[in-house]
């Protein structure tokens, strides 16, 4: 049923015997560590953005223990003030840039192909650059530990405080050169999901068929695109300060300090919803399936979700309610924090009407999913008395506020992903979690997650600032926080369970490709899905396609199996595996979306399935090697994003210490990098008749629009 | 039937026994004595009216709340899969007059709070009459008060009399800070270069707890102030005991060796007693013994701390910039007798 008739050719766009073969191509059988380095395959991409971003969160959570320790007792002396002001500072930037950031482009990588039916991204080698970059990023920003002390200005570092007068030490400048890194890898991220979510859609896929997740990570890739320039110019000007003694944010120089926190803000806020929104599309994508429902009002939710997008734009300036804009300039941003809320009302009604009259199974991810709803309404809340200005005089820099972004950040954000982690995660790991450990976390989560932040509402209004390291015991805040203190172990303790879940399902009995009976197209593929992803690339009938294949409405609009004749999509797939396990030459049809010897070698997946994935249009040798694929054309892997990845780090080491010769070695070890990048082989070196046969160089389309995305050289 | 009853039944019980212990534990926790520095017991107009505007938006947002997280609970439980092969649910789609209704009634909702806030932001923002001019000058980490009418200039308490309101020019000198006493008004942040003004009234005589809150570096958290709101009378006694000279110390007392000490290790450099030094770095010291505490109000003011404080300043407070002066025990215990001469 999918197949692709017509099959106009092109020709890749290099030869595969360009004549300027700076350096081999690794080949697709590189195993181990140098297949994890080199690859661009997206799912191998997202599960390395999963683990990197998991270990910055075990860092950012160790970090707000210490800071839970400091403060469960007036007068502590656990940590000195300075320490505290690192580890506060790390504990949010490593939260929102190195976790909840990289764990939502795990997510989006994994998922945007196989949820629209492409075989990969469209551009695998930056794809893989993002990724590279934002480790690097995140490696630079933790060396500073060790190499004189960590950023201590807080993570929205105003100025002046940040400043070389008031901030001497090289702390500052390990923030600010890390966010570009950083900045880099998200940039680079949003123009590669972006292009793949509109340009690679499989057949049929219209816009308002394409899954929710996959619409709320587009959006806030678009904000992702737009809102890191602003940054990037802020923390350029806040280095030119810094490192060449400009005056961009010296009051003394005449210079206004608020244009920092505009800025920053014009970003910061966006960046908010750049957080949520995935979170928002897991949610939208579990409640539906654990309640057997289509999403309710699935256009209303895409809207909404866009007109977040272009709402946050405007509602910058609340978090500067206090800085003495005058009257007209809080008005106008009071209004906009309040309607601001009503795209995010509609999606907690839809959310709560999809439930409504379902079959509702209570597995862990639904529980987190319900557990998001439940909490994100109560950060939505707080944030709407936040839009009342005058309140928000009292409230604003309070624990009060502390607890309303924890409120959207963890009970939402967090809540949200980890709903995705298991949820997806037998289908990229190919087994499911235990279900009892995963609710067991989740009522530690929710218990220590509302014993950590909820008595925060209540500190924050007896008039308890943020960021301070100590506070003296006449203040009434004492109780409040040594209960916050208890809870934030609980909320350890459940991340320790699940870690332990992790490493004991190990061992769990190997699960179909839909475990869940669910909805979208990721659930017609393999668990792990094979390195191409598709066998064929489906023709999309319907929103939710894979429900339509299984299901359909009686009279009453009840959903009913469908009759084997209408194929399910499980003998679907069982028949794509056994064709592939019976294949020993070109398939078929010819469509060049043939079936393949990948499932040969077991599960498929994974790194085994990555031994096929070189395969460019060796129609004519197909059967000279069992793992050969015939027709899959997949990009080569490459040394390149890694490499030139780590020459920003030493550009920004150079730019820090002032070793100029360092940083300029860096800048020529990036552009070495992007040169050996774009004149490299379009293909792996493991074919050499390839290169004897030019002619035959053609891209069969029947590998649809994911020949876009393949490794033909400059395409990325 | 019966079952999905009892169900029901239960599941009310357990909401309206989570609302109450919800509404108890706010209850308890609004009241909590010893809270000197709560936003939720206003003792100024500017704050109260604050409190006017928030406490209906509380009400209205813990409506919301008990909905939305009742319906979440109640449909989680009401139409979870019991297993029993019941029929697969309809398959509901949306329905465009439920979505635009909640829509337009949150909007209306909003619109209903957003027209006091306005109204009440332009309120606030009008300058009061027959104030009482003071400047605030927020420094790393402790505050200065200057009375230019009254010719009054002190630091980390403010004084000011019942129901007259203040007109408080704030003015910051290193990084961006935050002043703020809860029990009178919302806080306005010091920006250098950027003179911002926010006036506040006392309406009940009292201590009042404030405390820097915008981070402003090392000793952010030591950045704390006094407000007393004195009746007229004991104000104007304040105002003219501030404006007295220092008194010289007796001849041969440790406490004149004190003085000879304060200008030869260079504390004169840095703060101004009235006669003696003109320093502007550091608090103005005149009447130091009419302050309850220093170093931005972190330590109550007693011969003892003021010891401690002189052995190392910033090692009982962080990032102080008043230098470790390395002095002797005979030193401190001479210039603390001076201090405490400065009354």
């Amino acid at each position: 049923m999918t197949i692709v008739t017509d099959p106009p050719v092109r020709p890749s766009l290099v030869p595969p015997d360009e004549p300027i073969r700076l350096l081999r191509r690794p080949t697709g059988y590189t195993k181990g560590i140098w297949g994890w380095v080199t690859t661009v395959d997206h799912k191998k991409i997202g599960i390395m953005y999963g683990v990197a971003a998991f270990i910055f969160f075990l860092l950012g959570g160790l970090e707000a223990l210490l800071l839970r320790i400091q403060l469960g007792s007036p007068e502590n002396t656990f940590l000195s003030a300075d320490t505290y002001n690192q580890v506060f500072t790390m504990h949010g930037t490593t939260m929102i840039f190195l976790f909840v950031m990289p764990l939502s482009a795990a997510f989006a990588n994994y998922m945007i192909p196989i949820q629209i039916g492409a075989r990969d991204v469209a551009f695998p080698r930056l794809n893989a650059f993002g990724f590279w970059v934002f480790l690097v990023g995140g490696l630079f920003m933790y060396s500073s530990f060790i190499l004189g002390g960590a950023p201590n200005g807080g993570w929205f570092g105003y100025a002046p405080n940040t400043l070389k007068l008031y901030s001497p030490g090289h702390n500052i400048d390990f923030w600010v050169f890390g966010l570009q890194i950083l900045g880099i890898a998200s940039l680079t991220g949003a123009v590669n999901l972006i292009v793949t979510a509109i340009n690679m859609r499989a057949p049929g896929m219209s816009l308002f068929r394409m899954p929710i997740f996959t619409w709320m990570s587009l959006v806030a890739q678009f904000l992702l695109l737009f809102a890191i320039p602003v940054i990037t110019v802020a923390l350029f000007l806040l280095m030119f300060d810094r490192t060449f003694g400009a005056n961009f944010f010296n009051a003394q120089a005449g210079s206004d300090p608020l244009l920092w926190q505009h800025l920053f803000w014009l970003f910061g806020h966006p960046e908010v919803y750049i957080l949520i929104l995935p979170a928002m599309g897991i949610v939208s994508e579990v409640i539906p399936v654990f309640s057997r429902k289509p999403l309710f009002g699935y256009q209303v939710m895409v809207f909404s979700g866009i007109a977040i997008g272009f709402m946050g734009w405007g509602v910058w300036a609340h978090h500067m309610f206090a800085t003495g804009l005058g009257p007209v300039a809080t008005s106008a941003f009071s209004a906009s924090t309040m309607f601001i809320a009503v795209p995010t009302g509609v999606k907690i009604f839809n959310w709560l009407a999809t439930m409504w009259r379902g079959k509702i199974r209570i597995t862990s991810p639904m529980l987190f999913a319900v557990g998001f709803v439940a909490m994100f309404t109560i950060g939505g809340l707080s944030g709407v008395t936040h839009g009342v200005v005058p309140a928000d005089t009292q409230q604003t820099d309070t624990y009060y506020v502390v607890a309303h972004f924890h409120y959207v950040l963890f009970g939402g954000s967090v809540f949200g992903l980890f709903s995705g982690i298991y949820y997806w995660y037998p289908k990229v790991v190919g087994h499911m979690l235990s279900d009892k450990l995963g609710k067991w976390q989740f009522w530690l989560f929710i218990i220590g997650f509302n014993m950590t932040f909820g008595p925060f509402h209540i500190l924050g209004l007896q008039g308890m600032p943020r960021r301070i390291y100590t506070y003296p015991s006449h203040r009434g805040w004492d109780f409040w926080n040594f209960f916050a203190t208890v809870g934030s172990f609980v909320i350890a303790v459940g991340v320790l369970l699940f870690i332990y879940n992790v490493w004991t399902s190990r061992k769990n009995p190997k699960v179909g490709f839909d475990p869940w009976d669910a909805r979208t197209l990721e659930w017609s593929i393999p668990s792990p899905p094979p390195e191409y992803n598709f066998a064929e690339i489906p023709v999309v009938t319907a929103r939710d396609d894979l429900w339509h294949r299984k299901y359909t409405e009686d009279d009453k609009g009840r959903s009913i199996l469908r009759q084997p004749v209408d194929a399910p999509a499980e003998a679907e797939t069982e028949a794509v595996v056994r064709a592939a396990v019976d294949d020993d030459g070109p398939p078929g049809d010819g469509d060049g979306a043939g079936p393949n010897g990948a499932s040969a070698n077991g599960a498929g997946g994974g790194a085994g399935a990555s031994d096929d994935g070189d395969t460019h249009d060796g129609d004519s040798h197909d059967g000279d090697e069992e793992r050969h694929e015939p027709h899959i054309h997949m990009p080569s892997p490459s040394y390149w994003p890694a490499v030139t990845s780590v020459g920003l780090a030493v550009i920004c080491y150079g730019m820090i210490y002032r070793v100029w010769f360092v940083a300029i070695l860096g800048g020529l070890w990036v552009l070495g990098g992007l040169y050996a990048w774009s004149l490299e082989p379009a293909t792996a070196p493991e074919e050499p008749e390839l290169d004897a046969e030019p002619s035959t160089d053609l891209e069969p389309v029947g590998s649809g629009p994911a020949g876009a995305g393949s490794g033909s050289g400059g395409a990325d | 039937m019966r079952t999905g009853r009892w169900l029901r039944a239960q599941t009310a019980r357990r909401v309206r026994l989570g609302a109450l212990a919800a509404l108890a534990a706010l209850a308890v926790a609004a009241c909590a004595p010893n809270a000197p520095q709560t936003t939720l017991d206003p003792k100024g107009p500017n704050a109260q009216t604050i409190s006017n505007l928030i406490d209906p938006v509380f009400w209205v947002a813990g409506i919301v709340f008990v909905l939305v997280e009742g319906m979440a609970i109640i449909f989680v439980i009401k139409y979870r899969d019991r297993g029993d092969n019941s029929p697969e649910p309809v398959q509901i789609h949306g329905n465009s007059r439920l979505e635009v209704g909640w829509t337009l009634i949150p909007a209306a909702i909003l619109v209903a709070v957003a027209i006091p806030t306005i109204a009440t932001i332009f309120k606030l923002s009008n300058k009061p009459a027959n104030p009482i001019n003071v400047t605030v000058t927020a420094h790393q980490w402790w505050w200065e008060y200057n009375y230019p009418d009254l010719g009054v200039v002190t630091a980390n308490e403010l004084h000011m009399p019942v129901n007259q309101p203040l007109e408080i020019k704030l003015v910051g000198a290193d990084v961006i800070h935050s002043f703020w006493v809860p029990a009178l008004a919302g806080k306005t942040d010091v920006v250098p270069g950027q003179n911002n003004h926010m006036s506040m009234t006392g309406s009940t005589p009292g201590t009042f707890l404030g405390q820097c809150t915008e981070f402003c570096g090392l000793s952010h958290a030591n950045m704390r102030l006094k407000a007393f709101v004195q009746s007229p009378d004991e104000f104007k006694a304040w105002v003219e005991g501030q404006r007295l000279a220092a008194t010289a110390p007796p001849g041969g007392s440790p406490a004149e060796a004190g003085l000879a000490l304060f200008a030869a290790k260079g504390c004169s450099g840095c703060h101004t007693v009235e006669g003696v030094s003109a320093g502007k770095v550091g608090p103005n010291l005149t009447h130091l013994q009419t302050r309850t505490s220093f170093a931005g109000s972190m330590f109550p003011m007693n011969p003892d701390k003021l010891s401690a404080w002189l052995q190392n300043p910033p090692g009982v407070k962080p990032g102080s910039k008043m230098p470790n002066l390395n002095l002797s025990g005979d030193e401190i215990s001479k210039l603390v007798a001076y201090l405490e001469t400065l009354k």
